[in-house]
């Protein structure tokens, strides 16, 4: 018998944490000055401080600092008066030094917290600690079947990504949640994400690995202490946090009910299936040997210094949906559909750039979601922005588009990257409606459907629809269906019947 | 031209400024001083003889130009090989890193190259800078020029027997337990080590990170400051580096050969002296401290309770950071790769060129290292070690309130025979007893010359407080200018 999602959460209590890595948006690494940018052809952003030659020393990045800073503020951290980093010791090729400077039990931020809501209720997600560490360089193993370094002929080492700063974001484990712990953690990460991006110190975009998350998960029964949790490494996208609970509570409920203990454990995510397989045996965990980094004196910020980060921080997204929800006059209710499509920033900005709060948010909940959702990428990586949402808005409201071609056009943008204006200008999506060209177009029509035309004129009226078929395939869907159906039908009975019923499509500004 | 190479810098410096000498001259008498002792003595890994000719050309064109010249220009100088040149062999006396060519030069070669010091190659060393003997390294063993048969020290020993051997006047040395201050002491030449921070570490090759010093070696204490001002000062790419003015340690040479020691209390460690100490160098110790109190010094005694722990915690601490500094040496990206045949693992070739690569001392501190920092052993062993430190800082705090500067002979040892005691890691250790406190404390401290035992140069320590370097030349300076100079026996 299969075990259901109301199963596991009828007789277990869900408990999940998670541990968010960010790669910060600096413009060099974090212990030298080589450049972060992404993509660079493999080792040309090197030198003798990240490929960790013998002799050379870190100097650590005074803006990854203040970022950091920056997000422990906006988390409600505390920021350490003075904190270290140290070493994490193991052996991997693609790790230089065959250590990480991390760091370990004395962290720039703790003990914080993010609030979430989730169907009308609140959650709070403590944060245990934001940490600063590097990130290690890139294997390709080259030859043989699975790109796996089993089989491989041999291996190709790229350093350009080693030593990019990374933040490490960790939960206190989060209790309490019950059914909605899937979505509780979805939110979390959703809002991570959000502030994050309103801070500026990260472009976080999950697909390219810049934001990743070890979701860590365990059950217990009510009023029994904390299951064994297991880590699920690497979780790329919202939807995969989700999905990564709550396929762990459903794995784990079964292992339970057969009376089977839970390993601790890492486990890896499959995107495809949505299951988790089992990585390496956390009670084999190699001993890191971690020390004081003795090449590094310790950060000590400043407390007036850290006061001017905090009076300078951007409005958070939590107090920006409270304010833009008052100023835009959205109901709770819309607010929450926002919030779970996660484009109240989107919709927000789309107001600030022009539009009108109803066609913002028809454009984010409506045609803009399902393009998203084909394209499995998250409203704000669309690739249409705020700004061309106005845009649109603005162009169908003046007649020079119909909603019709104003779609055309985000399909434009999506397409080529460029701005609604260029699309438009490139594709001659302007609407028609000068009579001459749209008469003249009507005429090859009947002349070319003769026997529609006569069933028209014989009273048929539906047939006309084949007939302005013809004319805005004629002319590239640009023509008003409404006007076109106007015209034909005076051509072919002299007017439209009963003045009306030319509205039919919704076609129109 | 046999009297250029018996030159110290200071006059070598001037020479080649008044143009009495050029350049090239001294180069040349001390490559030709090289190829006739070097065979004997093996002071060097590497001679760059071309390298040094065009150093010493571009100082006398600009001398010729009219050019200012700095203070060492045109003087040749023998680096150590823990220090990276770039395109230069750096190999630290390993064989992991034979022919190896770094593509950057250290921060203190480049202020060497800038200030138109001559560098003529790169001496041979104690493997990875662990040892007292220079007998660790993969390269064979330096011999002292006082005796062949003896060692020159360690880990510096390849610089400190060039400088005795006039092969060259100056020489760059590393200090982590003694390094600099124990060779000096047996091959009867100056050597100090500054404050931990007053050199940048940056193109040093680590061993321990928290204690390793660069510094200066002469043959005398004007010469060593010359060398130490040259070196010394911020620098950016070590975020250890002290960001303050460097001490005025030539002005306090300087001043210290002019004038007495009145007003300067001097304190001798009480635990740095007594049984295990050779008698001929506790006698030549005490006859020192005779003559700083005939120089007008008060002379008290200090103690130092945890002094006696010093040699343990250095031993856990040292190897520890050593066990994690080494382990980039994996044949991944540069350096000795052993068994890449295809068929062995990645981790098997890491472990068989580990296992070629490595010599015996190294492989034994990186074993005692990895054991100290591991988990459930980090707090009793490398936890403790750091609290000794914490304690032996406060002793010196301490002493430093009743005593300017602190005296004791620099090794309990004159110079032993090569080979004596290879077998035995803590007969080896214990060369290091007067040095270590300071190098765990990172406060200075020079040797300097203060006679001999058994026909062998012994050292006298003058240890300050942190930044307070000039304190030690200008003491040592005073005390050089009141004893005889020591001569080695001439090499055949």
């Amino acid at each position: 018998m299969t075990l259901t999602y109301a199963d596991v959460t009828s007789r277990y209590e869900p408990v999940f944490g998670l541990e968010t890595h960010v790669e910060l948006g600096t413009v060099s690494k974090m212990f030298c000055g080589c450049s972060t940018e992404f993509g660079a052809a493999p080792n040309t952003h090197t030198c003798p401080v990240c490929l960790g030659l013998p002799g050379a020393l870190p100097v650590v990045n005074e803006v990854a600092i203040e970022s950091t800073i920056k997000i422990g503020l906006a988390l409600n951290c505390s920021i350490a008066p003075w904190c270290r980093f140290a070493r994490k010791n193991y052996f991997y090729p693609d790790m230089p030094k065959n250590f990480q400077t991390s760091q370990y039990d004395e962290p720039l931020c703790v003990d914080g917290y993010v609030d979430v809501e989730v169907q009308g209720q609140t959650f709070r997600v403590g944060i245990e600690r934001v940490h600063m560490e590097e990130d290690t360089g890139k294997n390709t193993h080259v030859g043989g079947a699975t790109g796996r370094i089993h089989g491989a002929d041999y291996s190709l080492v790229d350093f350009n990504r080693a030593g990019i700063p990374l933040i490490e974001i960790v939960t206190k484990p989060v209790p309490g949640t019950g059914e909605l712990a899937p979505e509780v953690a979805k939110a979390y990460v959703t809002e991570l994400r959000d502030i994050l991006r309103t801070l500026g110190v990260s472009d976080v975009r999950m697909e390219q690995g810049s934001l990743r998350c070890d979701v860590n998960t365990s059950l217990n029964k009510p009023g029994e202490p904390m299951g064994t949790r297991t880590e699920t490494k690497n979780v790329n996208s919202l939807r995969s946090v989700e999905r990564a609970v709550r396929s762990e509570m459903l794995r784990q409920a079964g292992l339970l009910d057969a009376g089977t203990r839970i390993f601790q454990e890492t486990r890896h995510f499959n995107e495809s299936t949505g299951d988790t397989r089992p990585g390496r045996s956390k009670e084999e965990a190699t001993d890191y040997r971690y020390f004081p980094e003795p090449d590094l004196v310790p950060v000590e910020a400043d407390p007036d210094w850290v006061e001017q980060v905090r009076a300078a921080l951007p409005e958070l997204p939590a107090a920006r949906r409270a304010r833009l929800r008052e100023s835009l006059g959205v109901s709770a209710e819309d607010m929450q559909q926002l919030s779970n499509a996660g484009v109240v920033e989107l919709v927000g900005q789309t107001v600030e750039a022009g539009a009108p709060i109803g066609e913002a948010r028809n454009w984010w909940l409506g045609y803009l979601a399902q393009k998203a959702n084909e394209r499995e990428v998250d409203a704000a990586d669309l690739g249409v922005t705020p700004a061309h949402v106005a845009r649109l808005v603005e162009l169908v409201a003046d007649g020079t588009l119909s909603v019709a071609l104003a779609r055309q056009a985000v399909d434009g943008v999506l397409d080529t990257g460029s701005d609604v204006d260029t699309v438009v200008a490139e594709r001659g999506l302007k609407r028609v409606s000068d009579t001459g060209s749209l008469e003249a177009a009507a005429d090859e029509a009947i002349a070319a459907n003769p026997d529609v035309a006569e069933k028209v004129r014989g009273g048929k009226l539906p047939a006309v629809g084949a007939l302005v078929g013809a004319v805005m395939k004629a002319t590239r869907g640009q023509a008003d269906a409404a006007a076109v159906k106007a015209i034909l039908l005076e051509k072919l009975n002299g007017g439209p019947p009963g003045g009306g019923g030319v509205a039919a499509g919704g076609v129109g500004a | 031209m046999d009297e250029l190479i018996r030159l110290t810098a200071a006059d070598t410096a001037a020479k080649i400024a008044t143009g009495e000498v050029s350049a090239v001259e001294v180069a040349q008498a001390h490559l030709d001083r090289i190829d006739a002792v070097d065979g004997a003595l093996h002071a060097f890994l590497h001679v760059d003889a071309d390298g040094a000719i065009a150093a010493a050309k571009a100082v006398d064109a600009k001398r010729a130009a009219g050019e200012a010249l700095s203070p060492l220009a045109g003087v040749p100088l023998a680096m150590k090989d823990v220090v990276v040149t770039k395109d230069l062999p750096t190999t630290c006396g390993s064989k992991i890193l034979q022919g190896w060519r770094p593509p950057y030069d250290a921060t203190i070669t480049r202020r060497i190259k800038d200030a138109g010091v001559v560098m003529l190659g790169k001496t041979n060393m104690d493997e990875f800078a662990m040892g007292s003997s220079t007998e660790n390294s993969a390269y064979g063993p330096t011999h002292n020029p006082w005796d062949l048969s003896r060692i020159p020290g360690g880990s510096s020993g390849g610089s400190s027997a060039a400088v005795a051997g006039f092969e060259a006047p100056l020489a760059i040395g590393t200090d982590t337990g003694g390094s600099i201050r124990q060779p000096a002491a047996v091959t009867g030449i100056v050597g100090h080590k500054p404050t931990y921070g007053a050199v940048s570490r940056y193109g040093l090759i680590a061993f321990s990170s928290s204690l390793d010093q660069a510094g200066p070696f002469g043959r005398t204490v004007l010469d060593t400051a010359l060398l130490h001002e040259v070196i010394a000062g911020h620098d950016p790419c070590d975020s250890t580096s002290i960001p303050q003015p460097v001490a005025p340690v030539v002005a306090a040479a300087r001043e210290g050969a002019r004038s007495d020691l009145s007003g300067v209390r001097v304190g001798v460690v009480r635990e740095l002296s007594g049984p295990g100490y050779q008698s001929g160098v506790l006698a030549s110790f005490d006859a020192a401290v005779q003559t700083l109190r005939s120089l007008g010094a008060e002379v008290v005694e200090v103690s130092c309770p945890h002094f006696e722990y010093a040699l343990a915690a250095y031993y856990l601490i040292a190897p520890s950071e050593c066990s994690s500094n080494l382990a980039r040496f994996d044949a991944v990206r540069y350096g000795l790769r052993v068994g890449d045949d295809g068929v062995n693992s990645l981790e098997d070739v890491m472990s068989l060129t580990r296992e070629a690569g490595f010599g015996p001392e190294v492989k034994r501190r990186i074993i005692i290292g990895t054991y100290a920092l591991s988990s459930g052993y980090y707090d009793a062993y490398y936890g403790q070690a750091q609290k000794v430190r914490t304690l032996i800082v406060r002793d010196f705090t301490a002493a430093f309130e009743q005593a300017d500067v602190l005296v004791s002979p620099t090794s309990p040892f004159v110079a032993f025979g090569i080979g004596e005691r290879v077998a035995d890691p803590m007969a080896m250790y214990v060369n290091d007893l007067c040095t270590l406190p300071a190098s765990l404390a990172g406060t200075p401290a020079i040797s300097v010359p203060c006679g001999l035992s058994e026909g062998l140069p012994v050292g006298l320590q003058i240890m300050a407080p942190a930044l307070a370097d000039d304190r030690c030349y200008r003491v040592a300076a005073a005390f050089e200018a009141a004893v005889p100079a020591l001569t080695p026996p001439e090499l055949s």
